[in-house]
């Protein structure tokens, strides 16, 4: 196991920049970046073997994509805090003129962007074949990658998940953020999504759960049993339940934060209940 | 007057196929993806010689493009291909976000565009994809006039680092340019040196263009011809300076007036030479089923109808 109280600092320190952020510009998604909080962490710091730099074709290496582009807040504070970039850039974000842009994209030259998302449902296609391409380079490391339940309602998802079993793509690991909560209220009242588990499995996937999304050692030990399974002909889903703005108390249990930003006051409140651990930028 | 001949009837999607067996001989990281649609797209041979680099999607054109995208991480080059209509319209957005807003070095490559695919009808007959590919930031997009410069396209856009769009078609046409013709990405092709007129086309009218000069010199017409196979980025010196010469001009392509050639050519004209143009293009309308020659001479996109527009445009001078 990893140092594990180090990791649930970083937690806290993502969680107040996410905070943060968003609060500076009155626009962005907190919600779905607090709730993805615990995942991004242990991906970038425990789980994923990556080189020192980055280059995009990222031969060598494992990659993430992100599909739900607009919790860009999590992934470039988990980056910055990587050192893809300086946590200062992190004043920048969604200003003009800066790499940080409201959805995350490779067209300013951030560095630990891969593709541009925000327009939903298009991750998993990328991922594919990303993972397609590396198997054609001979190269045995994975492609993760993150979606919101929500966005499974796009059709593309679909096609991508019936290719990606069809075609045996056995070292992409697609991890589902099942919060059940979309701009519009919960995913059950706008459009169900059934059992999102049994659908990948009867696709041909090969399923597991995270019952507790934003239980780091769940987290954890959930991508750990994901990588010990790939490489069997099949590729690997994880359902992982989390809580929509977990870690700030009035932004759990409701869709209401879903791209809300804070007021002063609300961000005094919420960045009391997330105490600064590794230092603000 | 042309030093061109047709050196026999060819299908411009078959110079795709044989660009693509060619690349796969001679480039290890080209791959090529299908749509459910690999015979139509001549791509058999490539299939056969490099089974580890093709990718049958199904019918699936959105999944199609973000796979291409994510291919190119790890330094593949990808050639998509499908109809012109699946190929644009239907994927719009998947080329916007993850090809071209990504500056993804994916190659779609698109068969039957336009009217000539014939008798399917409207549903597959797009005439709206140059201007839809044009539009998008980093774009290049290629019209290909004959089988040899087909084929030449292929090879020279897997070269080329960047995002293209390739658009070609269905029926056998006149194959007249020659098979050592080098392929410039933006470096419009003179056919046929005039005084009186310039014909700017591309695509299946370039022959046709080529055809109607031969006409009017019977009457006395010296009408210059250029190839512009490449929309974008478009030779605009090349465009000026026949422009400045001859005083007019007729653009031709089998694409609607709006959106295409036409459009790109009367920008720059306005920009930097006003100068009398016609458009022999569809009026923004769809297609129906018939033969390709039937359709051609109905909506207005033959050999008459340049002469036609020629005829028009030189009054206006």
């Amino acid at each position: 196991m990893p140092n594990t109280q180090e990791l649930q600092d970083l937690v806290i320190q993502v969680r107040r920049d996410i905070l943060r952020m968003v609060h500076k510009v009155n626009s962005g998604h907190p919600g779905g970046s607090l709730g993805c909080t615990e995942f991004f962490v242990a991906l970038y710091n425990e789980i994923m073997d990556l080189k020192d730099g980055f280059d995009m074709d990222g031969i060598g290496e494992d990659l993430f994509f992100l599909s739900n582009g607009h919790i860009s807040p999590v992934f470039y504070s988990v980056l910055a805090r990587k050192g893809y970039f300086p946590i200062e850039e992190l004043n920048t974000f969604r200003l003009i003129n800066s790499r940080l842009q409201g959805h995350p994209t490779t067209h300013e030259g951030l560095p630990g962007v891969r593709v541009a998302s925000g327009s939903l449902g298009q991750g998993m296609s990328v991922a594919i074949g990303a993972a397609l391409a590396k198997k054609l380079n001979g190269d045995d490391h994975l492609v993760f990658s993150l979606h919101g339940d929500g966005e499974l309602q796009e059709g593309q998802n679909w096609e991508a998940i019936m290719y990606a079993a069809g075609n045996k793509v056995d070292n992409l690991i697609a991890t589902v953020d099942r919060n059940g909560q979309q701009i519009d209220g919960a995913t059950k009242d706008v459009l169900p999504l059934g059992d999102v588990g049994e659908k990948f499995k009867v696709f041909g996937w090969d399923v597991l759960e995270i019952e507790d999304g934003n239980d780091l050692e769940q987290v954890i030990a959930g991508l750990n049993e994901a990588k010990s399974r790939t490489g069997k002909g099949k590729p690997v889903c994880i359902i992982m339940k989390t809580e929509m703005g977990n870690g700030v108390d009035f932004m759990m249990h409701t869709h209401a934060w879903h791209g809300k930003a804070p007021s002063d006051e609300q961000l005094a409140t919420a960045l009391e209940q997330n105490p600064e651990t590794l230092g603000d930028y | 007057m042309t030093k061109y001949t047709d050196q026999g009837k060819q299908d411009t999607r078959s110079g795709y196929g044989a660009g693509m067996t060619e690349l796969g001989r001679t480039n290890p990281n080209v791959v090529a993806l299908c749509a459910d649609l690999v015979g139509s797209l001549k791509i058999d041979t490539f299939i056969e010689e490099n089974p580890e680099r093709f990718f049958q999607v199904g019918i699936a054109e959105a999944n199609m493009m973000g796979i291409a995208a994510g291919l190119t991480i790890g330094g593949k080059i990808p050639f998509a291909s499908t109809f012109a209509n699946f190929a644009t319209g239907r994927v719009y957005d998947q080329i916007r976000q993850s090809i071209a807003y990504s500056d993804k070095n994916v190659k779609i490559c698109a068969s039957h565009s336009g009217l000539t695919l014939g008798e399917d009808g409207a549903t597959h007959q797009i005439l709206e994809d140059i201007g839809l590919m044009k539009m998008l930031p980093g774009m290049t997009v290629i019209n290909t006039c004959d089988y040899n410069q087909t084929k030449a396209a292929t090879l020279a856009i897997a070269e080329h680092h960047g995002p293209v769009y390739l658009r070609f078609g269905r029926p056998k046409v006149a194959n007249f340019t020659p098979v050592d013709q080098k392929f410039e990405i933006g470096k419009a092709l003179m056919l046929n040196e005039g005084t009186d007129v310039t014909i700017l086309a591309t695509g299946h009218l370039v022959w046709q263009a080529l055809m109607a000069a031969e006409s009017l010199e019977n009457q006395g017409i010296s009408a210059e011809v250029i190839d512009i196979h490449t929309i974008k980025p478009l030779d605009s010196k090349a465009i000026l300076d026949s422009a400045k010469k001859t005083g007019c001009v007729v653009t031709a392509e089998e694409h609607n007036y709006l959106g295409g050639l036409g459009e790109s050519v009367a920008r720059v004209l306005a920009s930097h030479h006003p100068t009398p143009q016609e458009f022999v293009a569809t009026q923004d309308t769809f297609g129906e089923s018939g033969t390709p020659e039937q359709l051609m001479e109905k909506y207005g996109l033959n050999n008459k109808a340049i002469e036609e527009a020629v005829l028009k445009v030189l009054k206006r001078k």
